[in-house]
């Protein structure tokens, strides 16, 4: 159980860096570490007492393996996690160009 | 942008090579051993990477190479697609069938498509991430011009 | 297995990409091809809406049948609601890419734009077909991504703040819902909605579902931009380029957001009296306070992306009643007439919100400001653009005979009945308050008389953007058709039914 709320702690620590660092940079780095928090969860999972590495050994087949499944829809959660971060980098990046800081209350053009 | 020292650029001369090995290794035993085609093309696009930092580029090389590896990249994912849609033409009928002979499990031949299937996600992936560097490298350089 | 349905997802991802190989070759490749896949998929979806009817259509990608009657692999399911929602994607983005043949003529890289819109259909697609959770979050955020980029694509400073805040807090949801699909396979070790509907029916933790309905909830309700978690919409959906505004407020918060939440919280989880309770609120929440704020506005698109919140908030409303009705178990069918009244009304808003949008994006191309206190006289100089917004306004506040006022006819009439009278006063008053916002809208874009001397040479747009707006407007008035008896029930009743019969779609889907 403890486990489980390490997660849930990493993730709130992502969610404050998020709310409170003024750092376009620092606020990416955050939600990288709320979606590795989420990975985290999805790969614990699937653990199975007494179960080993999903790898069928040819020589001895039938065994208590580690639930496969959600670490496969961890590693599709990594790649998309890439591209989302890859998106925010590009568009932070050129809101360097035209803005000419990376402070995030210099960025408040629109509101109302 | 300007390369690195003398001994970046002679031991990554020596390196490249080996790490473009290894994310062959990987993709292609994809279906044996844990990785496949994600995790190899990211090694793949890193033997590259390096390449390109340590000896640096100039504008005109580094746009050339991001038109080649955008067109790698789409042409890759095509490919995939059309081999998923000759799932409809043979076996089950169905998209994504996996209609070739299964082989013996264990063995690098075997599993039908999944081999294939990796190769050219591994493709994909190390074009794409190329791209994403190339991109952002190329807008860095377009303003010193 | 019907086989059209992998051509749904496959053949715009294939256009996609084959549009970023050829476009660098061969000019105007990407407009036509593009062009012709929407058709094409225009074409498949309202033939399937036509053909579907009562039966729930499977297709198991890649021939895994099930084990034990246990569904392993990939579903992807047709049934009456999806394909709705098909033919809403393709014919709203059919014509925001006619639109944008001219609009998007004065960016560089058009090669970009076509690929990514596809992009965009094709997960939007994907999100409404796919039968397991995994899936939906899948395609979800390839749609998600594509439309990042899109918003941002002028790489001027308003866009660019707009898509940062829009990227932030999207992010956040998807991680949301990612927790969320790990508290759902840890109780039901199986990915498939139907499946899943099985496994929940037997254990009865209630607070466990209580914690994964409120993760789904805020994720899923900040892509819808429901009220709390609205704070992206009003700039990105003004600061994006016309065409991917349309699309963005009329297509994707409904195909990503409310479609989700209603599949979800129909098909896959027992309604529940509590749950009930919180989205009426959030819906009726939504309807006031988008209406208030959209009052004070005076950048047009900022005032549309507004009443987005507000009509979406009907929706939301009017589906709440439906299944407060279900959970309390009575008057079936006033439940049913609620959740088709709400059903109806996201086809309309669809139409009118993306008309709205594309006139507004008219109207910069002619003049080159959004504001209204700059804008005058414009009926005059721009008799099309002027005859086809009035319509939209019509429509969206509820005048007879276009097609607003029958869907809020039939959500007022739903709630008058199930004896919720607050709510069907909240909803006149709240349609009202619309009618007043849009008469402000006319008078100052196109009737006012006092700023007639600045704006001489104002002359019609080109007339790709006149073909889709004049097809949009008589489409507007060809919905309120769907409000007859006999076509409701050829048409809206499929969709109704799948949702208020609780096990008819896991009992198709497993019994397969």
């Amino acid at each position: 159980m403890i486990v489980y709320l390490l997660c849930f702690i990493l993730f709130l620590t992502g969610l404050y860096g998020v709310i409170t660092r003024r750092n376009l940079i620092k606020i990416a780095i955050s939600l990288s570490i709320m979606e590795f928090s989420s990975f985290l969860f999805l790969a614990l999972i699937g653990y199975v007492d007494g179960g080993v590495v999903p790898i069928v050994d040819m020589a001895d087949p039938v065994k208590t393996y580690v639930d496969p499944l959600p670490q496969a829809l961890v590693l599709t959660a990594i790649v998309i996690g890439l591209a989302t971060t890859a998106m925010l980098m590009a568009v932070i990046i050129r809101i360097y160009r035209k803005y000419g800081t990376f402070d995030i209350r210099e960025i408040n053009k629109l509101r109302g | 942008m300007k390369g690195m020292t003398i001994i970046v650029k002679k031991t990554t001369q020596l390196i490249a090579g080996i790490i473009f090995l290894y994310g062959i290794y990987i993709i292609i035993h994809g279906h044996l051993t844990p990785g496949g085609g994600f995790a190899g093309g990211v090694i793949l696009a890193g033997s590259f990477i390096l390449l390109i930092l340590a000896n640096g580029s100039d504008f005109l090389n580094l746009v050339r190479e991001e038109s080649g590896s955008t067109l790698y990249e789409n042409l890759s994912i095509l490919v995939f697609l059309l081999l998923a849609l000759t799932g409809l033409l043979a076996g089950a009928h169905v998209f994504f069938a996996n209609w070739l002979p299964h082989g013996t499990p264990g063995t690098l031949v075997s599993a039908g498509f999944l081999p294939l299937y990796n190769i050219f996600v591994g493709i994909e992936v190390a074009a794409s991430i190329l791209t994403i560097f190339l991109a952002l490298i190329i807008f860095k350089e377009e303003v010193l011009r | 297995m019907n086989p059209l349905i992998p051509f749904f997802v496959a053949v715009p991802l294939a256009g996609a990409f084959l549009t970023m190989i050829l476009g660098r070759f061969i000019p105007h490749l990407n407009k036509s091809l593009a062009t012709i896949i929407l058709l094409f998929l225009t074409f498949i979806s309202f033939w399937s809406l036509f053909t579907t009817g009562e039966t729930v259509s499977v297709y198991k990608v890649g021939g895994w049948e099930a084990v034990n009657s246990v569904p392993i692999g990939i579903y992807l399911v047709l049934d009456g609601f999806s394909a709705l929602l098909l033919c809403v994607i393709s014919c709203i983005g059919l014509m925001s890419v006619v639109y944008s043949i001219s609009y998007m003529a004065r960016y560089s890289s058009e090669n970009y734009f076509y690929a990514l819109f596809c992009l965009m259909v094709a997960g939007m697609n994907g999100v409404v077909l796919s039968g397991d959770i995994f899936n939906i979050f899948v395609f979800l955020e390839i749609s998600t991504i594509s439309s990042y980029a899109l918003v941002a694509f002028g790489v001027e400073k308003n866009e660019l703040e707009a898509t940062l805040k829009y990227q932030v807090l999207g992010a956040i949801a998807s991680f949301l819902i990612l927790f969320a699909i790990g508290f759902i396979y840890w109780k039901a070790k199986t990915l498939n909605i139907a499946d899943i509907r099985t496994a929940f029916s037997e254990g009865h933790d209630a607070r466990y579902y209580l914690l994964v309905q409120i993760l789904l909830l805020s994720g899923f309700g900040l892509k819808a931009a429901m009220i709390p978690f609205h704070a992206w919409l009003p700039d990105a959906h003004s600061s994006a380029p016309s065409p991917i505004s349309a699309m963005l407020s009329g297509v994707l918060i409904k195909a990503i957001g409310i479609y989700v939440i209603i599949r979800l919280f129909f098909n896959m989880f027992e309604i529940t009296e509590g749950m009930a309770i919180v989205i009426t609120t959030l819906g009726t929440l939504s309807m006031v306070v988008g209406v208030f704020l959209a009052i004070g506005q005076w950048d047009i698109k900022r005032l549309l992306a507004y009443h987005s919140i507000s009509q979406m908030g009907y929706v939301v409303m009017s589906v709440g009643i439906g299944m407060l009705l279900i959970a309390r178990g009575l008057r079936s069918e006033v439940a049913a007439l609620a959740i088709s009244g709400g059903i109806f009304h996201l086809l309309n808003h669809a139409a009118f919100k993306g008309l709205l949008f594309l006139n507004a994006g008219a109207i910069e191309y002619s003049i080159g400001t959004r504001d209204l206190r700059e804008m005058g006289g414009l009926a005059k100089s721009m008799p099309v653009t002027s005859a086809t917004s009035f319509a939209a306004s019509l429509a969206i506040s509820g005048i007879p005979p276009f097609n607003g006022f029958f869907s809020k006819l039939i959500i007022i009439v739903a709630a008058v009945m199930g004896h919720f009278y607050f709510l069907a006063a909240m909803a006149a008053i709240v349609s009202i308050i619309t009618l007043a916002s849009f008469m402000k809208f006319q008078r100052y874009a196109f009737y006012n008389k006092e700023q007639g001397e600045l704006k001489s040479d104002i002359k019609e747009v080109p007339v790709p953007m006149l073909a889709s707006m004049i097809i949009l407007a008589v489409i507007c008035l060809l919905l309120s058709v769907l409000a007859i008896p006999g076509v409701r029930e050829t048409i809206l009743s499929p969709a109704t039914d799948i949702l208020m019969d609780q096990m008819k779609y896991s009992s198709h889907i497993t019994g397969m």
